[in-house]
């Protein structure tokens, strides 16, 4: 196991690095100088070239690439990503105050898939090509294929026709007022938890169906145990594991689902954030959280994989 | 050379199973897999939508005509009007031309680059094999939707971008799978038996390899298609992907739809009904498609 651990650690710095090289120089490459969407210029689009030159000289923008990268790198490493363009705040403050809604609406929606996926997807599996199976199967089929926000849209579309809703304008915590949190929350809870569900409910099925054809399963039924027992204590177990690896390919799935949620209902979290921040060109905010984003993925993804050693000891003996 | 000759003779098909016509092979294809069926109906209806958008429509998309805002669905504006009195239904039939076209060239130049990636690095072996897959690893530590937004950040909102930030995320995912199966198959007995008869590299690679390739490579392109035409909503819908007055599917969900939730639902609701449909049915046919052509699943 500590070999394992160790190897896979070993190849997890280098990706952080290539990923920290590769958000630096794409915002580098952005068209368009940095210094000119800040001065903005005169009614004429005029801009004094010795401001641009003071300008350049204060964001640092006259120094080679390599020392810029280095001193960005830097920075990260002491969680500073510099300031906003758009507010002139840090941006890590601007995240911190982002970051309890973004939370609050991804663990909810794990854990509301989560619930309802796991039983879906055995029952379906158990009986298979039963109308109970084509019903799940339908309607995880349709969690793929309807955008999440085209159901937020929709739940809109609903909750101002039937209840004149209108979006809330402020983000309350859960432990400011529990009730005025929940009844913000539900609503794209249920929009980006949907998808979530649906992809869990496909997996859960597919690795269910194929732990039912091991023979140990077959030994199982011979020897005369409840349908109960076989399931449970047997199938599920064992069909669990490719699950776990499915939550370090599930978080994608909820930041795009973040991303377009948080800007359907008009949450202010860390997704509507990125969105923003690509839209008025901030570049420090879209460099900062493209690279804490990569960086959370490659430490889920490692941590997927150290469980799934953890539990399959065919894996850290290959 | 009198070898190789001998080795590409086609083994006898009769004995292995009977050449079917295609008509019946696609009609065992409608018998054995109704709603792989039913996804292919889908995707020929998008299809023609798509190719007869110009006579089919029964309006200009693009035209704005002030005394029709917000018309109701009628006999005259079947899915109503938007708020610039354009009509949904004429914007919808010509938005399946966009919908289709990042979908299938994203797939495809993701799946093409990033399969010819894969499968050099498979071949390759050694030093830059481990190369190409630490920068495959970068790439694939960006969420999809993340690293599509970054891109499309840099390039601006137009729909030939789309297609280079629709196209960059499948490349890695697609180099992955064709790098693994390039490795299997390069393992096979029978690679190793024609490489010991002295067919040249290339050979084995084109007559050998290529053909136990295709299969994979068009499960992959068709599973990615819906999620590209997804992905290209979903830009579009957050102002980065085609640009007004486009009619993408995406961009005419975005601001109208919720804006005018009560005034006029129907903005947003036909909208999100192709998209949902266009994916749903990519995504059946190419799950029936991948049952048929694996043979691991044949038979199931």
């Amino acid at each position: 196991m500590r070999t394992y651990i160790t190897k896979r650690l070993l190849l997890v710095v280098p990706t952080l690095l290539g990923v920290a090289a590769l958000v630096f120089f794409i915002m580098r490459v952005i068209p368009g100088d940095v210094t000119l969407l800040i001065l903005g210029g005169d009614q004429a689009g005029r801009i004094d070239p010795a401001q641009i030159t003071a300008m350049r000289h204060q964001l640092g923008l006259d120094q080679p690439l390599l020392v810029q990268f280095g001193s960005w790198l830097w920075g990260v490493l002491r969680f500073d990503f510099g300031t906003s363009l758009w507010t002139g705040q840090p941006v890590i403050e601007e995240l911190l105050i982002r970051l309890p809604l973004s939370l609050e609406l991804a663990l909810l929606a794990s854990l509301v898939s989560v619930v309802i996926a796991v039983p879906l997807g055995m029952l379906a599996a158990v009986r298979q090509d039963t109308w109970v199976d084509y019903v799940v199967r339908v309607v995880s089929i349709g969690g793929l294929a309807i955008p999440s926000f085209w159901i937020g849209i929709l739940c809109i579309l609903l909750l101002v026709i039937y209840f004149g809703w209108g979006p809330p304008l402020e983000f309350t915590p859960p432990w400011v007022d529990p009730w005025a949190n929940f009844q913000q929350m539900v609503w794209p809870v249920v929009t980006v938890g949907y998808r979530y569900a649906a992809v869990t409910t496909r997996m859960t099925r597919s690795s269910v169906l194929e732990v039912l054809r091991e023979d140990y399963i077959r030994t199982a039924w011979a020897k005369g145990l409840h349908e109960r027992a076989v399931v449970i204590r047997h199938a599920l177990k064992n069909s669990m594991l490719p699950v776990i690896t499915l939550i370090g390919t599930e978080f994608a799935f909820l930041i795009g689902g973040l991303v377009v949620t948080e800007t359907v209902f008009t949450l202010n979290g860390v997704g509507r954030f990125v969105v923003d921040a690509v839209a008025h060109r901030d570049y420090p905010v879209v460099q900062a959280l493209v690279f804490l984003i990569a960086f959370g993925f490659v430490v889920i993804n490692l941590l997927v994989d150290l469980t799934y050693a953890w539990f399959d000891p065919r894996i850290r003996y290959r | 050379m009198a070898a190789n000759i001998e080795l590409t003779q086609p083994a006898p098909a009769a004995e292995l199973a009977p050449r079917l016509s295609a008509l019946e092979e696609i009609a065992g294809f409608v018998r054995k897999k109704p709603l792989g069926a039913a996804g292919a109906l889908i995707i020929l209806a998008m299809l023609c939508a798509a190719l007869f958008a110009a006579p089919l429509a029964p309006y200009d998309p693009y035209r704005a005509d002030y005394d029709a805002q917000f018309v109701r669905p009628s006999a005259e504006h079947w899915f109503g009007t938007d708020e610039f009195g354009r009509d949904v239904l004429s914007r919808i039939l010509y938005g399946a031309q966009i919908a289709l076209f990042v979908g299938f060239t994203a797939s495809l130049a993701g799946c093409t680059i990033g399969g010819l990636i894969g499968a050099v690095s498979a071949f390759a072996g050694g030093t830059t094999d481990l190369l190409v897959e630490r920068v495959m690893d970068v790439l694939l530590a960006f969420p999809q939707l993340i690293l599509a937004l970054a891109v499309a950040s840099i390039l601006g909102p137009a729909v030939q971008n789309v297609v280079i930030a629709v196209t960059i995320p499948i490349i890695p995912r697609a180099a992955r799978v064709v790098r693994a199966t390039a490795l299997a198959v390069k393992e096979n007995v029978y690679v190793e038996a024609v490489s010991a008869l002295g067919a040249t590299r290339r050979r084995v690679v084109l007559r050998h390899v290529l053909p136990n390739v295709v299969a994979p490579y068009i499960i992959m392109v068709t599973a990615q298609l819906a999620g590209a035409i997804l992905a290209e909503a979903a830009l579009s819908y957050l102002g980065l992907g085609a640009a007004e007055p486009t009619p993408s599917w995406g961009l005419m969900l975005s601001g109208s739809a919720s804006a005018y939730a009560e005034k006029a639902p129907w903005i947003g609701l036909f909208p999100g009904i192709a998209i949902s449909l266009a994916v749903f049915g990519f995504n059946l046919f190419g799950d029936s498609l991948r049952d048929a052509l694996d043979p691991k699943l044949r038979g199931r």
